[in-house]
């Protein structure tokens, strides 16, 4: 059986099309890789072109064998973006799709508990920003938030930011994609920025109104008022609000 | 008057901080089409402060101006502190600007008391119902329920609040006499019981019908103040235990007493009870999850929790007779009783086991203290040698890691 290097565009289609690749030409692929890697010195490429068609025929096919619920898991373990999850969910597809009463928690097999791990991270990350997104208003009428999460996890957030705001317009902001998650005129789009702005701040004092500085410093006020510092336990702070986390977090500037 | 807005948040904030309730769970409410916000059941924590704990509300006082004087209040009347209140529309301004911000998921709005309770009630109840019925505010609104309010005022607080609360403060009514003379636990525990009748009635008239009202859907809550009153842990989850069963609260808070006042009717401590704190709510979640009975964490021997290691080892060393335990035969609530099991390795045991007989590595896989639970528990592949061992090697074991620095760590459970 051949073992190429498949290459796709780093999209969940691209993803599943390359499944559909694996599928037709019934090969066994020793890597799938977002193209933006390094390639393998020896193995032979081959690029795989993103089709719709082709992934909603996976993707139907796995709802049929199973549930929305494990095409909903396979989604989001492949957005943890973690380094060869792609051939871990090659193999879950597999079992999946060879039915055979497959069940989704089966804790024997170790790699379906690694891909229960990653999945349990990445909804700890969903959770971290229905916490950590800061919006902030802009006299432009739009309320812009820009993070950093840990895993591409703003195609799972829209809707509670929906269901919460429905009435203005506003954007969360990826920074390190350079993704943006846009709702505006009651409609949710995800998308990436064409211009690159990689690490800088995107938004500035300029933009915002001057309620947004009143509200701003209002905030850091009550942040501060609120601790008790007989209390203090950085410690205990820290692994709530980890670091990496501070740059975008108005109460830590 | 003249105080900047931002004065008076630095003011009223300050002042509510030693209210340690900060959840913003259990109620479910969904947002209208062109509304603000929601509730969700599980709560969220947007950040967490220097002393490590979470900030999920905006919590306030309306003012602290208060005409009683109770010794381990800030804002009594005696204290020398700067005084202000806020309008009904700062409140109502700020809560929705600040969670238009992502920055909180709702209110939590206390109050001293001026000049009379339903006076101060009522003012609580007029920013609830602005927020719920002019803004169309759907976050969660958490109030105090002032002691000696009219049930009128209590029942409209219950229309618009997620939650209600009221504060015990002392564990004990002679420990409340001497530090407040002007409250007794009659005044505490009727709008508790009044509260508790008309959350049972809603929800049975719910059932009947989806239009009749939700009356704080996320329950009542109380705080006891820990450390600055002789009771001992056993009084104190005493009262807990008879709160949780007669008054059906959700909650009951345990505030490690931060020595704030002069007052001559407190005792002198010199620093917060932390680890006792900690420990009175491990002792609290044994008895609402865990299936334990006060006297089993605490008796007449034993009338304060062990500060060295969790109420469950200890209850586990006071009782080697009832273990090993195999875990794959026991039933749920034995093995509940594991120190280093929880109420999620408990379930996936029982899970688990349907498709095997356990082994240790299943056990360490499911995320069980391998080091505490180890000396109660036989399993497949094993049998527990680890049970005879003289009984200060188990207690030593049980203790946090020695080589560590202990850290007065805080639960993290709010």
């Amino acid at each position: 059986m051949e073992t190429p290097e498949l290459r796709y565009d780093g999209s969940f289609e691209g993803f599943l099309s390359s499944i559909y690749f694996v599928y037709q030409h019934k090969i066994k692929p020793s890597a799938i890789l977002s193209n933006n890697l390094q390639p393998g010195l020896f193995n032979s490429i081959t690029t795989i072109t993103t089709e719709e068609k082709k992934a909603d025929r996976v993707l139907a096919g796995l709802q049929l064998k199973s549930s929305k619920k494990v095409v909903r898991f396979i989604y989001q373990c492949f957005l943890s973006e973690q380094e060869g999850i792609e051939l871990k969910l090659l193999y879950f597809i597999r079992l999946v799709l060879a039915g055979k009463g497959f069940k989704i928690q089966d804790y024997s097999d170790p790699i379906v508990v690694d891909l229960h791990e990653i999945k349990k991270r990445v909804g700890r990350e969903v959770h971290r920003m229905h916490a950590f997104v800061r919006f902030q208003e802009t006299k432009e009428d739009l309320w812009v938030c820009e993070i950093n999460p840990d895993f591409n996890v703003l195609p799972l957030i829209g809707k509670h930011f929906k269901d919460r705001y429905p009435n203005f317009d506003w954007i969360i902001i990826d920074t390190k994609r350079q993704s943006g998650l846009m709702y505006q005129k009651q409609y949710l789009t995800f998308g990436s920025f064409v211009k690159q702005t990689t690490g800088k701040k995107r938004l500035t004092e300029k933009h915002k109104t001057p309620d947004e500085k009143i509200y701003q410093s209002l905030w850091k006020k009550y942040f501060k008022s609120v601790n008790i510092d007989e209390r203090n336990n950085s410690k205990l702070h820290l692994q709530h609000v980890p670091k990496r986390y501070w740059k975008y977090l108005i109460e830590k500037q | 008057m003249g105080l900047k807005i931002i004065e008076k948040l630095a003011i009223l904030s300050d002042a509510a901080k030693y209210d340690v309730s900060c959840s913003s769970s259990g109620s479910n409410r969904k947002n209208t089409k062109t509304g603000l916000g929601n509730s969700k059941s599980m709560g969220i924590c947007h950040t967490y402060t220097a002393d490590g704990r979470c900030v999920s509300l905006l919590k306030i006082l309306l003012t602290n101006y208060c005409i009683f004087d109770c010794a381990y209040c800030v804002s009594r009347k005696s204290n020398d502190v700067q005084r202000t209140a806020f309008t009904v529309q700062e409140v109502v301004d700020l809560t929705i600007n600040f969670y238009k911000r992502n920055y909180i998921e709702g209110l939590f709005l206390s109050s001293g008391i001026f000049k009379s309770a339903d006076y101060t009630m009522e003012r609580l109840v007029r920013i609830a119902k602005k927020l719920r019925t002019e803004v169309d505010f759907n976050g969660y609104i958490h109030l105090k329920a002032i002691p000696g309010a009219s049930e009128e005022l209590l029942y409209e607080a219950g229309l618009y609040a997620d939650r209600l609360s009221v504060n015990i403060e002392m564990p004990s009514e002679q420990s409340l006499q001497k530090v407040a003379a002007e409250k007794s636990y009659r005044d505490v525990l009727m709008p508790m019981e009044f509260l508790k009748n008309s959350i049972k009635e809603s929800k049975r008239e719910r059932k009947r019908s989806k239009k009749a009202p939700k009356i704080s859907p996320a329950g009542q809550s109380t705080q006891l103040v820990i450390g600055a009153s002789p009771e001992n842990d056993k009084e104190i989850l005493e009262l807990s235990d008879t709160l949780y069963k007669t008054k059906e609260l959700k909650r009951v808070y345990y505030s490690g007493y931060v020595p704030i006042s002069q007052d001559n009717r407190l005792p002198i401590i010199s620093e917060t009870p932390l680890i006792r704190e900690n420990r009175l709510y491990q002792a609290d979640w044994l008895l609402r999850f865990y299936g334990f009975s006060v006297n089993e964490i605490v008796d007449e021997k034993h009338q304060h929790l062990d500060l060295e290691m969790d109420p469950k080892s200890a209850f586990a060393l006071r009782n080697l007779e009832l273990f090993p335990i195999d875990i794959n035969s026991a039933d749920y609530f034995q093995i509940l009783r594991v120190p280093g099991i929880g109420v999620k390795s408990a379930k996936k045991i029982i899970y688990a086991r349907k498709f095997t007989k356990l082994r240790e590595e299943h056990l360490k896989k499911i995320g069980i203290v391998w080091k505490r639970a180890q000396y109660f528990i036989t399993c497949q592949g094993m049998t527990n040698k680890l049970l005879k061992q003289p009984i200060p090697i188990i207690t030593n074991a049980m203790k946090p890691n020695q080589g560590r620095k202990r850290n007065p760590n805080q639960l993290t459970l709010f």
